[in-house]
């Protein structure tokens, strides 16, 4: 199978400069970049892609065993790499990504020059001393409430985007993937992200880390941001003075520095 | 002027509410948020839903904060993505906790209200009250799972009963190469189509295809019936037109009974094997014909034109044709639904003439090959195959290099 239009991967910015792939979480597709990725394509050759069941990517590769655990999108990950012979990739993964790239860096170590963990969480669930900030019960909710919006989902979830004045076509083009999500496959995901545990999967990083929070993020608050911190060997840890689970929107310019800064080094 | 200045009136004392109280009182939830989040003003409907005091609320919590926590995980990784980069976000079922710990289902739409030059300032927020509304949509949803079940449940029902109208297999017919296939139109309906192959015990062997009218259970009712009597008939006396007369009998016999017509289209066969194949009895009412597939490359009908449907005309007419199938030799059946497919742009039927020069274009082939051909073609015709189709493919192999005896 093509692994580019499987994974509808996108290649920007200079060729033959240092590689940053950006993957994306639970909840959208590659257009969560969208504010960060052009300044960084100035110095650095970027790839986005979508994960097998969601933005624009084919659905048809999607099946509930391979995408139920993080194992399968960290093989994503990891088959683009091959398919675009990339090295010394900065893969900088958002929220749950950020495990997708623990896994598929400690799996082939030699693909990865750095690691960038933005708003990363090992676990969701609390865990005797463990604060991951919510209960079984509280994930069995927001599987609900991706049931609520079960019949409203096509409409609501693919909305026109507003204001492209350089590209009209944009939008329109865009109006019918975006953040398109199949409920079904959506369930799949959400239980692959929230009942996930890869803090067994932590000090076996071997390559360079950066762990991004945000000062107020429910989804991973700072502690969550410690722990990781603690138990990534030789990490560091980076606080944005951002708001909510997505600081490439909410802060963009300040995301784009720092996964810059680390980059370059 | 002067008569309208009573109604005028009557409308100031009615609307003699200030934009302050149209939005403390409206009937729905206002909101506006900071971009962090954080609450600046809230009207009274909402907090009058939530139980809340002004003061606990504006510049102290933030919107997630009137979330459940599930609701809140919804709110962080869909909703308020989207309405960063979009600058708005309608019609989201979300869950609001309420001081007493009650769980209120609402629709929230928000906007972002941006300045002169573009630049985000605040979030505006709608909320309504969608307790009626969500009931309404859980039971939408319960139906619309109820019915996917239901559905399941008929398909493997048909599937089911479908089979039962095959034979699980044909069985191995010495010095014969016997392929069959069922194209299904719809996993939700039953089809009429039917064929078997049997032995008669002295050596020789029974085979037959056919097309009932009509399509579901009533359908698959007179396949059933039709089955056994050919299956009867054939003990009692194996002549494949006295076959067609004997069922043509029970189809009349029962129709009264029945206010739907019961009939089908029916090719019957025997096989006598002699030195080097088989020779052939066919007898038809009102089918489409068998393609014999010569082993020197040629392929012909064996025309059963003039055999009539049976099970509904008084003394009906069935012709009988001999053949004789040598090695390299392959007999096809097959139903109408190959021959009246509308394939292509124009929708023009495939036909009978269509089908005999793919039969040629393909002689000589052994039974598998040509059941496999066939195949092809019917999912070549995409949309344009919207009939089950059955298909019985009879071959002699040829003679294996050096043995001169069949395989």
């Amino acid at each position: 199978m093509d692994i580019r239009s499987r994974n509808n991967v996108v290649v920007a910015g200079r060729h033959g400069a240092p590689v940053l792939m950006l993957a994306h979480g639970f909840g959208c597709d590659q257009n969560l970049w969208r504010l960060v990725a052009p300044a960084l394509a100035e110095e650095f050759q970027v790839v986005l892609f979508d994960y097998v069941g969601s933005g624009r990517s084919d659905l048809s590769a999607w099946n509930e065993d391979r995408y139920g655990s993080l194992d399968g999108y960290a093989q994503d990950v990891l088959d683009i790499c091959e398919e675009l012979d990339l090295r010394d990739v900065v893969f900088v993964g958002h929220s749950v990504s950020s495990m997708v790239g623990v896994l598929a860096a400690t799996r082939e170590p030699g693909r990865f020059g750095g690691l960038v963990l933005l708003v990363p969480s090992p676990r969701y669930i609390d865990d005797g001393d463990y604060r991951g900030g919510f209960s079984t019960a509280d994930i069995d909710e927001l599987l609900e409430s991706l049931e609520d919006n079960y019949l409203g989902w096509s409409a609501a979830m693919a909305p026109v985007i507003m204001g492209n004045p350089e590209r009209p076509e944009l939008g329109e083009e865009l109006a019918g993937a975006f953040c398109r999500t199949d409920p079904a496959i959506a369930r799949v995901f959400a239980r692959a992200t929230f009942l996930s545990d890869s803090r067994a999967d932590l000090p076996a990083v071997r390559t360079p880390t950066l762990i991004v929070e945000c000062d107020q993020d429910v989804i991973a608050p700072r502690e969550v941001g410690a722990y990781t911190h603690a138990a990534i060997p030789g990490s560091r840890l980076v606080t944005l003075r951002a708001t909510g689970h997505c600081p490439q929107l909410s802060a963009p310019e300040a995301t784009a520095a720092v996964i810059a800064d680390f980059a370059r080094a | 002027m002067q008569r309208s200045r009573p109604t005028d009136a009557a409308f100031a004392a009615l609307l003699e509410d200030s934009a302050e109280d149209l939005y403390e009182n409206a009937p729905c939830g206002y909101l506006s948020t900071l971009l962090d989040g954080r609450i600046a003003k809230i009207n009274q409907t909402l907090l009058g839903w939530l139980g809340h005091e002004r003061a606990q609320v504006v510049g102290r919590m933030s919107f997630s904060d009137l979330l459940t926590v599930g609701g809140r995980m919804y709110h962080e990784t869909h909703f308020a993505p989207l309405l960063r980069m979009q600058g708005e976000v309608g019609g989201i079922a979300l869950e609001m906790r309420t001081a007493s710990g009650e769980r209120l289902p609402v629709l929230v739409t928000s906007t972002v209200r941006t300045a002169s030059d573009g630049a985000p300032l605040l979030i505006r927020t709608t909320v309504f009250d969608a307790r009626d509304r969500r009931a309404y949509e859980r039971e939408l949803l319960r139906a619309r799972q109820d019915a996917e079940r239901d559905r399941e449940r008929l398909q493997n029902v048909v599937a089911t009963l479908q089979r039962s109208l095959l034979p699980p297999s044909l069985p191995r017919v010495p010095g014969l190469e016997a392929v069959a296939h069922y194209h299904t139109a719809s996993p939700d309906n039953l089809g009429g189509d039917f064929y078997d192959l049997f032995p008669l015990g002295d050596g020789r062997w029974c085979f037959f295809l056919g097309d009932v009218c009509g399509k579901g259970p009533e359908a698959a009712a007179v396949t059933s019936l039709t089955r056994y009597t050919l299956r009867a008939a054939a003990l009692h006396d194996p002549g494949p037109e006295s076959m067609l007369r004997s069922l043509d009998t029970v189809l009349r016999d029962g129709q009264a009974a029945h206010p739907a017509p019961r009939y089908c289209t029916l090719i019957v066969g025997t096989l006598t094997p002699d030195e080097d194949g088989f020779a052939v009895t066919l007898a038809a009412g009102g089918h489409p014909p068998a393609l014999l597939l010569g082993a020197d490359g040629g392929a012909r009908h064996l025309d059963t034109t003039g055999g009539m449907l049976v099970g509904v005309i008084p003394s009906p007419v069935f012709v009988t044709v001999e053949a004789r199938l040598r090695p390299g030799d392959t007999l096809l059946l097959y139903t109408d639904g190959a021959i009246e497919a509308r394939p292509g742009p124009d929708r023009e039927r495939f036909g009978q003439d269509a089908l005999l020069s793919f039969a040629a274009e393909l002689a000589p082939a052994p039974a598998p090959a040509v059941v496999e051909a066939v195949v092809a073609l019917l999912e070549g015709f995409g949309a344009g195959l919207d009939d089950d189709t059955a298909v019985l493919a009879l071959g002699v192999p040829r003679a294996s290099p050096g043995d001169g005896t069949p395989v």
